[in-house]
């Protein structure tokens, strides 16, 4: 097409070269119809008004909902101060230790009630912490975890590889809590349930064992970390579908918390018989297998029983906030209104 | 591919190639430097491989052919192929990485993002870190691409252009393409051809062996340079045989001067032949004027002088960028405060333990480290934890944001010159914002502000004024026409003459018309869009002279040409021989209108072919010598075109006729569509001259039949200044046609038809000195020796013949003559014109031989030569007789007074620096509204230090005492807002005038201060006579003393250093050539472009781009410090909640596009409303988008926002079982929304764009999400944020966390933005508010703000009312040493003048009647308004007498007679006249 411009004749050139004209199109002249939002005072009244009424009414559901939820929680970390001194000295590791703690509920729990273990001033989050995991590894594949993030906790000097490797599951919060109920001086374990507490696809997806045709082989030719008292496969040895990478205490363990004041769901209720409805009001004690110290990094345990609601456990702090701010944003709306009404009649101020 | 089109082709592409260049290269790398070391390897290569280092050797190639090339030993030079690609494919990656890492945010990037390859102090994955970089690298490295591809294509499209090499196989020149062209190879050209390479001219058709060259697409010259064929080489009067040229040339290695090029051509016998630039065609250049040219390459390519000089772009920073960088280093600092709490917090943290806990991992041999180096290796962990800090994308998204908005500049269609058909060049992309802030304005007058097209307008002959009514209206149509070019036709008849003998000339502007279309469509490919004669030899281009139509075309007054006509009547009917003895003043007017100049004639059928008939030996006429020259002319025309064998011309002898015009007209007409028309006319004019041949008549005769059948249909006029040609049509419309002019000789045709050739004995030039030139000539047939003289009114006045003791009639007749005139030079000087007083002077043989004598020892004097010219000079212009006066028009251009009167409106300071006279400068000052008729203008003009240092102390201590007697006044007015409004007098304002002289010694003095503070205070200043170095300096010394943003326009060379001195540099492209185009910034064709370019574009580019910076710091550190948030609660131990590969793309792609955008399209305020307010351009002069205040408010607001937005999601998951991702992910979420819904709420404008943009911002970030944490389980090891959102998006609190924190976030800046449009405080928000009124309510409402603008600060309302206020000073006080001593008189004067103003306009008045019915109505009109003193508004016209020019007179009415004499004249010439010292 260009030679053909090129061979015409002269006193066409100029009707056949292009004009430099730009486009007269709405874009190129930034002519396209747009909506230019002002702010008039019924925008901002209407705003801020619809804002303070919709906060403060769902602030005021929220607070409710949370005033709903029965929590308990109780440090043990003092209760058992003779387990937690043996706990400091690290040779005493396989040694064992239990202790007691009694409580009493002065109402019932009704519905689902929730089993946590709570650690303060365990920084899981520390980066270096978090990131000495192999989740290759935890999902069943055969890694050289020598180049993973686990240093140092990947093998043993003799070469034994850890299984699970990485500071995460060497920490593993290994103590075991039992819970009674005392009824009538009779004791009745309430029973828990230890699966069912870790994500689905946590559980299915994420975390798989060795295939193998049992788990001992394996994890054949692996070492339990260093912290640990017995190797990965003898974690639930009672449900071959909790063992191994598997087991739901693992996987929980295994989801680093965001602060370092946690919880983690530990066990369930599981309803029935009296506890069909939750927890009745009683007194209760939990047996404590005391095996993970705190005190090196001034820690502390709870165990904390709880249920949940729709908007999440007993934080009422969202509720909070949302009535606040709905309160702010009313207020605002009036002194906006005010301030309007007395400027009005003056002219610099045109409104419409 | 036609060769016709090669010039146009060319030249659009090296126009291509300029813009191109503007919009790409952006990288630091200039292409120079590229091109040097390209040149050094290929140096090196030919070192190499050639013996003689310093010299390139060049035989021809035609003994080799292609067999044997590889004997040629011209094969080591550059093809003619050119290649700027920066970038081969193989070569494109690591060269632009290379080039990248110029770049210093790169380097600090890629360090970061290396840093984090160590394993103690990483804080991600390292593979990941380099992500961020490697896009932004990417994203550069495709601009880069793109544009190196187009650079590719166009060197394709030139690359392929055709021209003629000699092929020895064929025997003849066949057409090749130009990179097919080799060093050695013989080169054929043409006419209008584009030169492909730098080649030696061997062969020339013009006999004298010269080359015509335009060299406009080099240098941006327009004017012809002549090339000759290299002297002394034997094959020039036989066709050029490259068979046989076997001389080896031995020149200089490729260079790129341009001015400067040896060489010499062996000979096979060893004779050596030297040449001289004067030989070399340059490439790039244009043949014109010459049928063909051959000759040699010399250097092709990469290798030709053209390419050599081929500059890239400027590259610039702007305000914002520089004040960006400034607080880039705030950010740094921040960083680093942020990393030290990091560091110092992890320190101590570590401290803490006594011993370590779980979480605390040893290394890989189990060590622990050491508390304080714990802290140092986290400062660094920190640095490339909170590295976003510094937004690394802010770089890269400000240059796409320039681009678009460069983009956007470039396309408005307001911005396009229809006429040139030349948009706006952006030839600078990275100071667009720099538009909307520009404080002081410093422009050129002539061809910036005027048009610098001068018209003739009025004259005055024999003291009768002809005031051009026509004229005047056609100018006005033609303003018009500018505007429409569809009614040109319409406009045309109406103001079509009713006379025959004009036909021609308005018939011309109707043809004209639909040529100039593709006319100007081809002109401004030369780069300027000046119609100058492109000289053409195909016809229909012919047409078109270098003046434009509004130059050329004079429409007489009829009353004039009724009288010129009878004069001609009455001549015609006696003896064509006696007539000019009874020539009137009248006659001779015109006489010297045509001859009086130093004009060049080219003729329309052979332009830019001067009319140049060879001068005879002496200047004495002689039969013999007039054949002699037809011979000579018979020659040139053989060789340059083929006769037709048409009709003999039988009509020898006939005298111009209607009849004769009316053939004209018809061959005009068919010249119309027909283009073999041009053929017959020039068939015509050579059987005239034919005959004339054959018929070896009488000298009158041959004389009569030449000039009466070969008078071409057009001249063209090549002047040196552009009032000279004007002059000269205004002549020609009156018949007095210039038909040709040699050294010797002058021709001019008489409206009887009578051609008459003046012996020009003398030409004494124009010099700034004597301020006028003349020329003496041999009047053919009366034989007397006339003096013709033509210069400025102030010289000639006092050069006339004394005739203040005047007994006779005729002398009182000439003294009333002359005071008519001085009156009627008053009104032109004050309405702007340029004016030229014209006078004779009849010498006898004897005074003359005795001048010439004494004129020939002058020149041939070796001592004070110059001296003794001028004494001759100034002896011979004495005793003059008066004929009359002109009026010039220098045009000014569309909508001056307009952008001036807006930008001033906008606070800009309007300086005008021009090297022209002050008169002048000070006219145009007036009449483009930069001055106001009731402002003070001092007027410094001095030599003297001290002087110079008194004046400014003085004018300093005046307009300061003004200053201080209101400002209590206003404070006073505060209190009382309503009170007095209508009865304040608005105070006047200072114009301050001063030349080039005065300022050299404010430069040397070191009163540079003093001259700062005078003019902080001035309205406006003008600096005239100005040297282009003193421009410069000016501009300097303002920009960096005041530390104000400044702009340069300019449109001539001379303009340069002023347009490279400024912050911005705008060239008016089309009127002077490339020189100020290619220095500038940007290029516009119109002054007038200058309001929508810095009020829209400015205060768009500059809002835009403020808020963009603005939001990317807001945006970068509202989302760092959630990271630093984090880092109280793992123990400042570098963790981050979020992923980060969402962290990434957050960056990069989920907020990126509607800042992106936004810095593209929004608008805060519409584009009406900006031009129809302009005081909203102060917004961006005071930098109040974008300064420290603001900067610092935003970050505080993206602290307070990151702190929601980490803390309320904190204090909700707060002692749960909540993971790290799990919490880090609604952080994320709601920071995204946070941070677009601020987007919003800046967004002024809602685009379909914007709110796809800004919705597709969250979904792609939740697809994204959800995709991606569905699918990697494992593929981010060590961390995986698997299923976490999908877990969170079936939690309730998400949602609820949400909808509340970007409230929380974003309600303190939304209250402040209700609070601000509740106070209505700022303009930015009326305007805005103006913007949803209807049309007519916004109208109305933006003269309300306007008047009430105007009254508040008192600013000026030019109304001719106000004159009658007594208390105004509206002097126009000039303070000189000389009128010192007089000053109180004039102070005085000031108030009487008042009254006396109207009695100055008395003697103006009564004349009236007694002319009027000849002066132009308007005059009449502004008479009545200045009279009435209850007059309206401001009509729009000054009054006729204005106060000014009164005091003038008032002036010198106080100082003596001889003064008052000279006074008289006007204002304008009184500060000359008055203050040199």
């Amino acid at each position: 097409k260009k030679m053909e411009n090129k061979t015409s004749f002269l006193p066409q050139e100029g009707e056949v070269r292009p004009s430099r004209c730009p486009d007269n199109s709405a874009f190129k002249q930034q002519k396209l119809p747009a909506w230019k939002p002002q702010l008039t005072i019924a925008t901002v009244l209407s705003s801020f008004f619809f804002t303070g009424t919709f906060c403060l009414s769902v602030g005021v559901c929220l607070i409710l909902s949370a005033n709903s939820v029965r929590e308990i929680q109780i440090d043990y970390s003092d209760k058992c101060s003779d387990c937690s001194k043996l706990r400091e000295n690290s040779s005493n590791w396989n040694k064992e230790c239990h202790c007691s703690v009694n409580f009493t509920l002065k109402e019932d729990i009704l519905g689902d009630v929730f089993m946590y273990y709570g650690l303060q001033n365990f920084y899981q989050n520390h980066r270096r912490y978090m990131i000495s995991r192999s989740d290759a590894q935890l999902l069943g594949r055969n890694v050289n975890i020598q180049k993973s993030y686990c240093t140092p906790f990947t093998t043993y000097r003799n070469g034994t590889p850890m299984a699970p490797c990485g500071a995460i599951a060497n920490s593993m919060f290994n103590d075991s809590i039992d819970l009674f109920y005392n009824l009538n001086s009779s004791v009745i374990q309430v029973p828990l349930l230890k699966t069912g507490n870790s994500w689905w696809t946590d559980k299915n997806v994420k975390f798989r064992n060795p295939k193998s045709y049992n788990l001992s082989s394996a994890f054949a030719g692996t070492a339990r970390p260093p912290y640990w008292q017995k190797p990965v496969y003898l974690l639930d040895e009672e449900d071959e579908r909790n063992n191994g990478y598997v087991n739901d205490d693992f996987i929980i363990w295994m989801r680093v918390s965001a602060f370092a004041t946690f919880r983690n769901l530990y066990r369930r209720v599981r309803r029935i018989r009296q506890f069909a409805d939750g927890l009745p009001a009683g007194n209760y004690s939990f047996h404590i297998s005391y095996n993970f110290p705190v005190t090196k990094f001034k820690g502390r345990k709870h165990v904390i029983l709880s249920t949940v609601v729709w908007s999440g456990g007993s934080n009422p702090f969202l509720g909070i906030a949302y009535v606040v701010s709905g309160t702010a944003a009313t207020l605002t709306g009036f002194v906006i209104t005010a301030v309007h009404l007395k400027l009005r009649k003056k002219k610099t101020y045109f409104q419409k | 591919m036609s060769r016709k089109t090669v010039p146009g082709c060319f030249s659009r592409m090296i126009w291509k190639k300029h813009f191109f260049k503007e919009t790409c290269c952006q990288c630091g790398a200039p292409d120079t430097e590229v091109q040097n070391e390209e040149l050094e390897k290929r140096g090196k290569v030919k070192k190499r491989k050639k013996k003689n280092e310093n010299k390139r050797v060049i035989i021809s190639n035609l003994p080799f052919g292609s067999k044997k090339w590889n004997e040629n030993p011209n094969r080591y030079y550059d093809s003619n192929e050119i290649k700027t690609t920066k970038y081969t494919i193989l070569t494109f990656l690591p060269k632009n990485i290379y080039e990248q890492f110029h770049r210093f945010a790169n380097i600090y990037f890629v360090v970061i993002a290396l840093l984090n390859f160590v394993p103690v102090v990483n804080a991600f994955q390292p593979e990941v870190s380099v992500i961020p970089i490697c896009v932004i690298m990417a994203i550069t490295a495709i601009k880069d691409a793109w544009e190196d591809f187009r650079r590719y294509k166009l060197d394709k499209e030139i690359n392929h252009m055709g021209c003629y090499i000699y092929s020895r196989e064929e025997r003849a020149y066949v057409e090749k393409c130009w990179k097919d062209v080799r060093v050695g190879d013989f080169v054929q050209l043409q006419c209008n051809e584009t030169i492909p390479a730098d080649i030696l001219l061997l062969y020339s058709s013009d006999q004298n062996g010269i080359c015509h060259l335009e060299t406009a697409n080099l240098d941006g010259e327009t004017n012809l340079k002549q090339r000759q064929v290299v002297m002394g080489f034997s094959s020039q009067n036989t066709l050029f045989e490259p068979e046989f040229f076997q001389n080896t040339i031995i020149c200089e290695m490729p260079n790129n001067d341009l001015n400067k090029f040896k060489g010499y051509m062996e000979q096979p016998n060893h004779e050596r032949i030297g040449f001289n630039i004067e030989s070399l065609l340059l490439r790039g250049c244009t043949i014109r004027n010459t049928e063909a040219a051959i000759g040699i390459v010399i250097y092709a390519g990469h290798e030709t002088k053209a390419m050599l000089n081929n500059n890239g772009p400027r590259y610039k920073r702007s305000k914002i960028e520089r004040r960006m960088n400034m607080d880039i280093f705030l950010c740094v600092g921040l960083l680093f405060v942020m990393c030290l709490v990091g560091a110092v917090g992890h320190g101590i943290w570590t401290g803490n333990f006594s011993e370590h806990p779980p979480y605390d991992v040893p290394d890989e041999n189990g060590n622990f480290l050491s508390p304080v180096l714990a802290g140092f290796y986290m400062f660094l962990t920190m640095i490339i934890l909170l590295q976003v800090l510094i937004p690394i994308s802010l770089y890269v998204s400000i240059e796409l944001v320039k681009l678009g908005q460069v983009f956007l500049i470039h396309s408005d269609i307001d911005l396009y010159d229809e006429e040139a058909d030349l948009p706006i060049q952006c030839r600078a992309l990275n100071i667009t914002e720099d538009l909307g802030q520009i404080q002081y304005i410093f422009s050129d007058k002539t061809g910036t502000l005027t048009e610098n097209k001068m018209v003739f307008r009025r004259c005055t002959v024999d003291g009768i004024e002809f005031s051009h009514q026509e004229n005047a209206r056609r100018l006005e149509t033609h303003k018009e026409l500018d505007l429409d070019d569809e009614d040109f036709a319409k406009l045309q008849h109406f103001t079509l003459p009713p006379m025959n003998i004009e036909r021609p000339a308005t018939y011309k502007q109707r043809t004209m018309r639909p040529l100039r279309r593709c006319q100007s469509a081809r002109a401004h490919f030369q780069g300027h869009t000046r119609n100058r004669s492109l000289g053409r030899c195909d016809s229909n281009q012919s047409q078109v002279a270098f003046s434009s139509t509004i130059e050329k075309d004079v429409t007489p007054d009829s009353r004039l040409l009724r009288r010129v006509r009878e004069a001609a009547l009455q001549t015609e009917n006696l003896s064509p021989f006696i007539h000019m003895k009874t020539s009137t003043s009248l006659t001779d007017f015109f006489l010297a209108l045509a001859i009086c100049n130093t004009v060049l004639v080219s003729t329309a059928t052979e332009p830019r072919q001067r009319v140049t008939v060879p001068p005879p030996i002496k200047p004495s006429g002689i039969t013999l010598e007039k054949i002699h020259q037809i011979f000579q002319r018979l020659k040139l025309a053989s060789l340059s075109q083929s006769f037709s064998s048409s009709q003999s011309s039988s009509d020898l002898g006939t005298s111009f006729s209607v009849k004769n015009a009316e053939e004209h007209l018809a061959a005009l007409d068919c010249c119309d569509n027909d283009d073999d028309c041009c053929a017959r006319g020039r068939g015509n004019e050579l059987q005239g001259k034919g005959s004339t041949d054959i018929g070896s008549a009488s000298l009158d005769e041959v004389f009569k039949s030449v000039t009466n059948s070969s008078l071409p249909t057009d001249f063209c006029y090549e002047a040196e200044s552009p009032d000279e040609a004007a002059l000269v049509y205004a002549a020609q419309a009156y018949s007095f046609t210039l038909v040709s002019r040699t050294p010797e000789q002058v021709t001019v045709q008489l409206p009887q038809g009578t051609v008459l050739t003046f012996d020009i004995l003398y030409t004494l030039g124009f010099d700034s000195v004597r301020k006028r030139m003349s020329v003496v000539v041999r009047h053919p047939l009366t034989k007397e020796i006339v003096v013709y003289t033509k210069g400025a009114d102030s010289v000639i006045m006092d050069l006339l013949e004394d005739s203040a003791k005047a007994d006779t009639k005729a002398e009182k007749r000439m003294k009333r003559i002359k005071e008519k005139t001085q009156k009627h030079l008053d009104y032109y000087a004050h309405d702007g014109l340029r004016t030229l007083c014209i006078a004779k002077k009849v010498l006898n043989e004897d005074d003359f031989q005795k001048w010439a004598n004494f004129r020939r020892e002058a020149e041939a004097a070796i001592d004070n030569r110059d001296e003794l010219l001028m004494e001759t000079a100034q002896h011979l212009e004495t005793k003059l007789t008066l004929l009359g006066a002109t009026g010039i028009e220098d045009r000014l251009q569309d909508g001056v007074p307009d952008t001036i009167a807006a930008l001033r409106e906008a606070g800009i300071q309007i300086w005008v620096l021009t090297g022209d006279k002050q008169e002048t400068a000070v006219n145009i000052a007036y009449s483009c509204k930069l001055l106001n008729q009731r402002d003070t203008v001092f007027t410094i003009n001095t030599e003297n230090k001290e002087t110079c240092e008194s004046l400014l102390n003085l004018t300093l201590e005046e307009v300061r005492k003004n200053y201080e007697v209101e400002k209590p006044r206003r404070k006073f007015f505060g209190i009382f807002p309503t009170s007095f409004s209508a009865s304040e007098a608005p105070s006047p304002e200072f114009g301050l005038v001063i030349d080039g002289r005065t300022l050299n010694i404010i430069f040397q003095g070191g009163l540079e201060e003093k001259f700062l503070a005078l003019t902080t205070h001035c309205r406006s200043v003008l600096c005239c006579r100005s040297t282009p170095l003193q421009k410069s300096m000016v501009v300097k010394l303002v920009r960096r003393q005041l530390k104000v943003m400044t702009l340069s326009i300019g449109d001539g060379a001379n303009d340069v250093s002023m347009i490279q001195a400024a912050d911005v540099g705008i060239g008016i492209s089309g009127q002077e050539g490339m020189q100020a185009v290619m220095a500038s910034d940007f290029a516009i064709s119109r002054f007038k472009h200058l309001k929508k370019l810095l009020l829209v574009h400015g205060h768009w580019c500059y809002a835009r781009l403020a808020k963009m910076v603005i939001y990317f710091f807001y945006k970068n550190v509202s989302y760092v410090n959630l990271l630093f948030w984090y880092q109280f609660f793992c123990g400042f131990s570098g963790s981050t909640m979020i992923d980060y590969w969402q962290m990434i793309f957050f960056n990069l792609f989920f907020t990126s596009v509607p800042p992106l955008l936004f810095g593209v399209l929004d608008r805060d305020v519409s584009a009406e409303t900006l031009l129809g307010l302009p005081e909203l351009y102060k917004n961006g002069q005071n930098s109040e988008i974008y300064k420290l205040s603001t900067f610092i408010t935003t970050m505080l607001d993206a602290f307070y926002q990151s702190l929601i937005c980490f803390f309320v999601p904190y204090l909700t998951y707060k002692d749960s079982d909540i993971d790290v991702f799990s919490f880090g992910n609604p952080i994320n979420t709601i920071s995204l929304l946070t941070i677009l819904l601020h987007q919003a709420l800046e967004m002024r404008t809602w685009t379909l764009f914007h709110l796809v943009t800004m919705i597709g911002s969250v979904v792609f970030y939740l697809v994204f999400s959800l995709i991606y944490n569905a699918a990697c389980v494992v593929c981010n090891p060590p961390t995986s944020p698997y299923w976490i959102i999908e877990k969170q998006l079936s939690d309730p609190t998400f949602y609820l966390l949400c909808l509340i924190t970007p409230v929380i976030a974003l309600l303190p800046r939304f209250f402040i933005f209700a609070l601000q449009g509740t106070f209505g405080a700022s303009l930015i928000l009326k305007a805005q508010q103006l913007d949803k009124l209807p049309k007519g309510q916004q109208d109305l409402e933006i003269q309300k703000l306007r008047s009430r603008k105007q009254t508040t600060s008192g600013a000026p309302v030019a109304s001719p009312a106000s004159n009658d206020d007594p208390d105004q000073n509206i002097s126009h006080l000039c303070v000189s040493p000389f009128l010192h001593p007089v000053a109180a008189a004039v102070s005085r004067g000031d108030t009487e003048s008042q009254g006396l103003s109207a009695s100055e306009v008395n003697p103006l008045r009564k004349w009236t009647p007694e002319e009027g019915y000849y002066f132009f109505n308007r005059w009449a009109e502004e008479e009545s308004t200045t009279t009435d003193s209850s007059a309206g508004p401001f009509s729009g016209h000054y009054p006729l007498v204005p106060s000014r020019v009164t005091t003038a007179g008032q002036d010198s009415g106080k100082l003596t007679k001889d003064n008052a004499n000279s006074f008289n004249h006007g204002s304008h010439r009184r500060s000359v006249s008055a203050v040199t010292l």
